[in-house]
């Protein structure tokens, strides 16, 4: 909504200043997203007067004007605009003056003859993008003043942004109504009377879905002049409210609009056979629009008909066909009620969005078709002239909205606002936002205005109370709460320290898009088929992520465009997972590491990250989970890893992660080195681990015997060292894998690895004769279980 | 000639002493202590010749010897005391390192600005007494919309650019269902925080397809607008570490609260005399919130005639662009590391 404030300080002009007034809409919940000037700085125009044009001696385009500035003397101003004529009253920029773009008028000879100014266009004044010709003011407009003054263009564009719920503010009066209450200002609306009928003309109407038009006003005019211009006056307020004048009928209507809030539409009478019908459209029923475009109707769409076929989209946009052109002389004015129901979501549906849905969808008032009829026909008369029919209504009186009757506690207001009202202040504030109030025992019963389409409940008629009254005057309390706080488990998974784990151990904190490319999903998760949106934004964003590492590889690759060679991205979100009619959502935690192991330093080899590193990461983050112990890493399978460097996650036998190396066939289809090392966990299985539970501290010492055995390359670590713990028994405290050779001083196939054995009693300090009996056990069970062999 | 040693037990003790002084170390200064001082030295040679002498000449010699061996003695140890501290010192010399150098070892990493500053709120909320809870993302049109008084075709939606899947799901616009979920199933009171991921089909310099917010209720037998202010007051304050920092509360409109409020703070950057990010106003928009509606409360069944609630959200990604000075939302989900490593 855009409006001129010298149009609204025409309704109620409050003593602030237009800073001021803007910060009391804003404050109000009228939002104030512009403040700007009507016309750009300008100086030294005038009203002109054209006494006489004559051809240029020398140029074929170009006049020269005898123009009266007021000075009695005519001056001499060449002109080169085709429009120019004898008699205009036209804005002259004088000698001396200024003009939009700093541009100073000069005295100058064009083409040896002298011009004294400048005869201005509306473009070079500001008043408009582009102009056709000078511009020609009205007949009347006194020769010599200030074209500033007289246009009264020292005035301003106020642009508010204006919440769906306030369309009653969609309009100067509706605007002036606010701001009356707001500085307890009476109202000054202009006198609107009703014109008498000069003609008996009228066409009958017929509401056919009186649910969603329960009032239809039209009314006939005859003998308009379709070339009468559009009145100086009325052009700027359009203009400064942010429409384009176009012809005499439109611009009364979209006056009216702007004025009062009431949509209208003139229809060429001419094209109208029979009568009105309100109808919803027939199935197969086509109407070419306004705007050019044929629109296939729906059987839910309201649309204006005649006998025979529909004329325009109820409340939406005229037809074409019916549209008043250049030479309509006999109109028909429509002024109506649509019910915010009906035309909900219609403009939209057709791809549509006008002055006229945008309002009757969030709620015209009802009652004041009649009010902007009886406007619009006075300044249609007033300009163009005609003879008006009587105004025809027809209502289903039923169907009209009825205002709610709502009532008010006075103890609730300050159980919501937690400041009390006195009567006196209730009734103000309440009365002059134009509610009718009752008294009752514990309050009011509060009947709001019909324009009011936001006020239902007692909490609307609050927060009226607290607006108005204004927000900041509100106090500030703190009040108790009797909610109980629930902290978190003990052992519950902790989102923030497994990040700091990650963090701390060099890894940087990604948040990439939920929604990747069909492509990328395929390749790093070709077994799941991702839920697609219906309308992304673009096919790069449009399933939803199975996994976390479309996203991180991507994020990787970037970085490794960027010239960084070590990259480590971890990110902590939902992964979307269907699986029949179901669809998870579970929170992952996930990985990509590439570069090496440590940043760039001196005193330390340079090594790539691997397995084993992520691998240490991945056992940090279990191991502050609290669930390390409970967590296997099983030899597995996965499509974006590298089979023999891979690791499925397991606890309690259900899958909760992978890490690995990436597959060398994906870091060759993204293009990335093949040492990438990726993990991803399934955040909601890694809390409840075992909360630590104390055991005495054992006062003997410990002995540590360390054995280096041989045995088969596929056997696994984890075989050997659960062989140890079952064989040791009691007095192995913990068991420490120190060193892994492969190579020329083991047999091919074979591997060797150095295990020390920490061994403890609690009751007694162990004799060599103890330690040698476990070690041979050990022993024993390593080469009967595992054909292992201590290495020579 | 002191105390009238004899004349060779001077010399001696002269010829002893240059020794030790010239002893260049440890060793050597041993060498010099076996040569004088030693069973076999040339003292202690002395000390055995006494027998060669008068007796009543013997005490007096004796004692004579005996001081000079205390002497070299105390020579020794001194001698000795100084050339271990040299020894130290050419040691400590040769172990001097550049304490310049770098350290050695694993670099931290640094927290996405998001989760930073999601993090701060979650303490702050959480100082106040607040639970987390958390919603799909994933969501109906119920949660998201119907039952928060969003109706179909309500001119809300239009503000919502909503991200639809062909069942008629959709990407939760707002962390706001998360309200409802936590309702439907639990009897009040409440005291909730909801941060997380929401999504509009939006994409341009100044909005992205993804960000975050965070969405906090409290729904209780008492609950004032007064209140609310408070709590956002101190939230603000403490955010922005500042306690005179300026609030301003503008009515507004959502549909899921009556009173409805937006909150502006005084701008951080230029103080509110106007500047660049506050588009000259002076004032900062940071979060939505109000008066939980009756409608809403309706919808979880919920007598609203007993329980008043209010309920607040924030954009994440703005705070954090004014606590950090971020200037481009468009960076928050590029990840370029020298980006996150500014926020370590």
């Amino acid at each position: 909504m855009r409006f001129s404030e010298a149009w609204l300080r025409e309704w109620v002009d409050p003593p602030l200043d237009t800073q001021a007034l803007a910060d009391q809409l804003s404050l109000s919940g009228l939002e104030v997203d512009a403040v700007e000037p009507a016309a750009p700085a300008f100086t030294g125009v005038v009203v002109g007067h054209v006494q006489a044009v004559e051809p240029h001696p020398n140029a074929g385009k170009l006049r020269v004007c005898q123009v009266d500035t007021g000075d009695g003397e005519p001056v001499g101003i060449v002109c080169g605009a085709a429009n120019v004529a004898a008699g205009q009253r036209v804005p002259v920029a004088t000698v001396g003056a200024r003009l939009p773009g700093d541009f100073k008028i000069k005295r100058a000879r064009l083409r040896g003859v002298e011009s004294n100014g400048m005869i201005c266009s509306a473009a070079e004044l500001g008043l408009a993008e582009s102009a056709d010709g000078i511009l020609v003011l009205p007949g009347d407009a006194p020769v010599g003043e200030d074209l500033r003054a007289w246009m009264a263009l020292d005035d301003h564009c106020i642009e508010l942004d204006l919440t769906p719920d306030r369309a009653d503010c969609l309009s100067v009066a509706g605007v002036a109504r606010d701001v009356g209450v707001l500085n307890r200002v009476d109202l000054r609306s202009p006198k609107i009377a009703s014109v008498q009928p000069a003609i008996d003309d009228r066409l009958p109407v017929e509401l056919m879905a009186p649910a969603a038009c329960p009032r239809y006003l039209c009314r006939v005019v005859r003998g308009v002049d379709p070339d009468a211009p559009t009145p100086l006056w009325m052009q700027e307020r359009l203009r400064r409210s942010g429409l384009r004048p176009l012809s005499i009928a439109v611009d009364v209507t979209n006056y009216v609009l702007l004025e009062l809030g009431q949509p209208m539409h003139a229809f060429d009478l001419a094209r109208i056979e029979g009568g009105i019908r309100v109808r919803m459209a027939q199935a197969g029923e086509a109407l070419t629009l306004l705007n050019g475009e044929t629109a296939s109707l729906r059987t839910d769409s309201l649309v204006i008909a005649d006998q025979g076929r529909p004329l325009a989209l109820a409340g939406v946009m005229g037809g074409a066909d019916s549209a008043v052109g250049a030479g309509t002389r006999d109109i028909l004015l429509e002024s109506a009620f649509f019910a915010p129901a009906a035309i909900a979501g219609k403009a939209r549906s057709y791809g549509l969005h006008t002055d006229s849905s945008h309002r009757f969808e969030r709620g015209v008032d009802p009652t004041g078709c009649a009010r902007a009829m009886e406007r619009a026909t006075a300044l249609l008369v007033a300009v163009a002239g005609g003879e008006p029919g009587p105004v025809v209504e027809a209502v289903a009186a039923d169907e009209l909205p009825e205002p709610p009757v709502i009532p008010l506690r006075r103890g609730r207001i300050a159980q919501v606002l937690g400041l009390g009202f006195g009567d006196d202040a209730v009734a103000d504030i309440l009365g002059r936002l134009g509610m009718e109030l009752a008294a009752t025992d514990d309050g009011w019963e509060v009947t709001p205005p019909a324009s009011r389409f936001d006020i239902l409940l007692e909490v609307d008629l609050i927060a009226e109370l607290g607006r108005v009254h204004g927000y900041d005057r509100i106090p500030v309390t703190h009040a108790r709460s009797a909610a109980a706080t629930r902290a978190p488990l003990e052992m519950a998974y902790d989102p923030a320290r497994a990040r700091r784990v990650l963090l701390d151990r060099g890894w940087h904190e990604a948040v990439t898009y939920s929604f990747v490319s069909p492509e990328l999903q395929r390749l790093v998760d070709p077994t799941q088929t991702p839920l697609a949106l219906a309308n992304p934004l673009s096919a790069d964003l449009s399933v939803m992520r199975t996994s976390l590492w479309p996203g991180l590889l991507q994020a990787l690759r970037q970085n490794l465009a960027r010239q960084q060679s070590r990259v480590r991205l971890f990110e902590a979100g939902l992964r979307f997972r269907p699986d029949g009619d179901t669809l998870h959502q579970e929170p992952m935690l996930g990985g990509a590491a590439v570069g090496p192991v440590l940043p760039e330093q001196w005193g330390a080899p340079g090594r790539d990250i691997d397995f084993f590193d992520i691998k240490s990461d991945v056992e940090a983050l279990l191991a502050v989970a609290g669930c390390a112990d409970a967590v296997g890493f099983i030899p597995a399978a996965h499509p974006a890893l590298h089979p023999g460097q891979c690791a499925r996650l397991e606890r309690d036998g259900q899958p909760i992660g992978w890490v690995g190396g990436i597959h060398p066939s994906l870091a060759a289809a993204l293009d990335l080195p093949a040492t990438v090392q990726l993990f991803e966990l399934a955040t909601e299985q890694l809390g409840g681990g075992l909360r630590p539970a104390f055991s005495s501290l054992s006062k003997f010492p410990s002995i540590r015997r360390d054995l280096a055995i041989v045995v088969d390359a596929a056997v696994p670590f984890e075989t050997v060292r659960g062989i140890v713990r079952t064989a040791a028994g009691a007095l192995l405290r913990n068991v420490v894998l120190f060193d892994v050779y492969v190579g020329d001083k083991v047999e091919s196939g074979r591997k060797s690895m150095a295990l020390g054995l920490i061994l403890q009693d609690v009751s007694q300090t162990l004799t060599d004769d103890d330690v040698a009996a476990v070690v041979a056990r050990v022993l024993a069970a390593l080469r009967s279980e595992a054909g292992a062999e201590l290495r020579a | 000639m002191s105390d009238g040693n004899a004349p060779d037990l001077d010399a001696l003790q002269a010829s002893a002493l240059a020794a030790i002084a010239a002893a260049a170390d440890l060793p050597a200064l041993d060498q010099v202590r076996v040569e004088y001082l030693g069973k076999q030295g040339r003292l202690t040679a002395q000390l055995k010749s006494l027998g060669a002498l008068p007796k009543e000449a013997r005490p007096a010699a004796g004692q004579a010897i005996n001081r000079v061996k205390a002497e070299l003695q105390a020579a020794v140890d001194a001698r000795k005391g100084q050339l271990e501290q040299a020894a130290l010192q050419a040691r400590l010399a040769t172990e001097r390192v550049d304490v310049t150098l770098p350290g050695r070892g694993q670099e931290c990493g640094a927290a996405h600005p998001v989760t930073r500053t999601l993090e701060r709120i979650e303490q702050l909320f959480a100082n106040a007494g607040f639970n987390v809870e958390e919603g799909p993302e994933v969501e109906d049109d119920y949660h998201n919309f119907e039952a928060l008084n969003i109706p179909a075709h309500h001119p809300a939606r239009a503000m919502h650019d909503t991200f639809y899947f062909p069942d008629g799901r959709l990407l939760r616009t707002h962390t706001s269902p998360v309200q409802i979920r936590v309702m439907e199933h639990r009897e009040p009171p409440f005291r909730v925080i909801a941060p997380g991921r929401v999504y509009r089909c939006d994409s341009d310099l100044t909005h992205t397809p993804m960000f975050h917010q965070v969405e906090g209720f409290l729904v209780d037998e008492q609950a004032t607008f007064a209140d609310l202010k408070g709590v956002l007051y101190d939230f603000l304050r403490n955010f922005f570490e500042d306690d005179g920092l300026k609030l301003r509360f503008r009515p507004s409109y959502f549909p899921f609260t009556e009173p409805s409020a937006e909150v502006d703070v005084q701008c951080v950057k230029c103080g509110g005399s106007g500047c660049r990010v506050c588009k000259q106003s002076g004032w900062l928009e940071v979060l939505g919130c109000g008066m939980i509606h009756p409608a809403v409360l309706g919808h979880v069944r919920i007598d609203a005639e007993r329980w008043l609630g209010y309920a607040f959200g924030m954009g994440v990604e703005r705070l954090a662009m004014l606590r950090y000075g971020i200037d481009d939302i468009r960076l928050y989900f590029e990840n370029d590391l020298r980006f996150l490593r500014q926020f370590g």
